[in-house]
């Protein structure tokens, strides 16, 4: 069940500086406790980041989630883009494309606690975390 | 300062003089290219104002992502070819807790708990080169 949701483009860098800004207050609506806070905000920045340089923007949706007995914060980006051709490879870290550290796919994996990934080349990448509470 | 979208848009973090310390607090929540610019105005700032030091205050800060990590990390190796040291002041428990999870762990950045400790930190680093040879082990 979704209990609230707010959507938002990624079409310029003060948009990243947005959708962290929602995820953040979105979290605290939420009643995340503030290292599980600060984890999915961080994931949020990255993947946002992601999907303006990568997928040459996109949409982020942010959605307090109850999905009894799990309660927390869901987070989709979606692009039309390029896609991702090798997703295995673009999960390691280090491997990087766009000049980065190469730290986003698999860092904001390890922040969330379920991550999920679809991307076809030539129409884009989706990609899904959420963060529950406990 | 200008608002956009409900943002607040600044065009530059500012850079504070001390002696020959350089102190950054950054209280805004950065977009990418104001990192940059912040990047670029202190590599100018510690060749202008021949500055041993540069102390950036993070405290305010409730998330440091790859990007912002990555600029931390220039800061200090650019000042440190310029003969500075670089300190970082104040992250929070649960952002150093995420930075380790992200997969950075900031190598050759030093810290400090507070400004108070960051300043003795720059001071004692001062005082080696001052009273030594130049020469200094990292």
């Amino acid at each position: 069940m979704v209990l609230k949701r707010v959507d938002l483009q990624i079409t310029a860098p003060e948009d990243v500086v947005v959708v962290r800004q929602t995820t953040r207050s979105l979290a605290v609506e939420a009643g995340l406790s503030l290292i599980d806070q600060t984890k999915i905000i961080t994931a949020a920045s990255e993947l946002a980041r992601n999907t303006l340089i990568h997928g040459g923007g996109g949409t982020a949706a942010v959605e307090i989630v109850r999905e009894s007995p799990k309660e927390g914060l869901r987070l989709t980006f979606e692009d039309k883009g390029p896609g991702i051709p090798d997703l295995e490879r673009a999960m390691q870290d280090g491997y990087s494309t766009g000049g980065g550290l190469g730290l986003g796919l698999g860092g904001s994996k390890r922040l969330s606690s379920e991550f999920r990934i679809q991307s076809k080349a030539g129409l884009g990448t989706r990609v899904v975390i959420a963060r529950w509470k406990g | 300062m200008t608002i956009e979208k409900g943002v607040e848009v600044m065009d530059r973090i500012p850079i504070l003089k001390m002696g020959s310390f350089l102190l950054v607090t950054i209280q805004v929540d950065m977009h990418d290219q104001l990192a940059l610019a912040l990047q670029d105005d202190l590599t100018e700032r510690i060749v202008r104002d021949r500055a041993t030091g540069v102390l950036i205050d993070i405290s305010a800060l409730d998330i440091v992502d790859s990007f912002i990590g990555r600029m931390l990390g220039n800061i200090a190796s650019i000042a440190r070819i310029l003969d500075a040291e670089t300190v970082v002041v104040g992250m929070q428990p649960s952002v150093a807790i995420t930075l380790v999870e992200l997969g950075l762990s900031l190598p050759g950045i030093r810290t400090a708990l507070n400004i108070d400790r960051g300043m003795e930190l720059l001071r004692a680093a001062n005082s080696g080169v001052a009273a030594g040879d130049g020469f200094e082990e990292s």
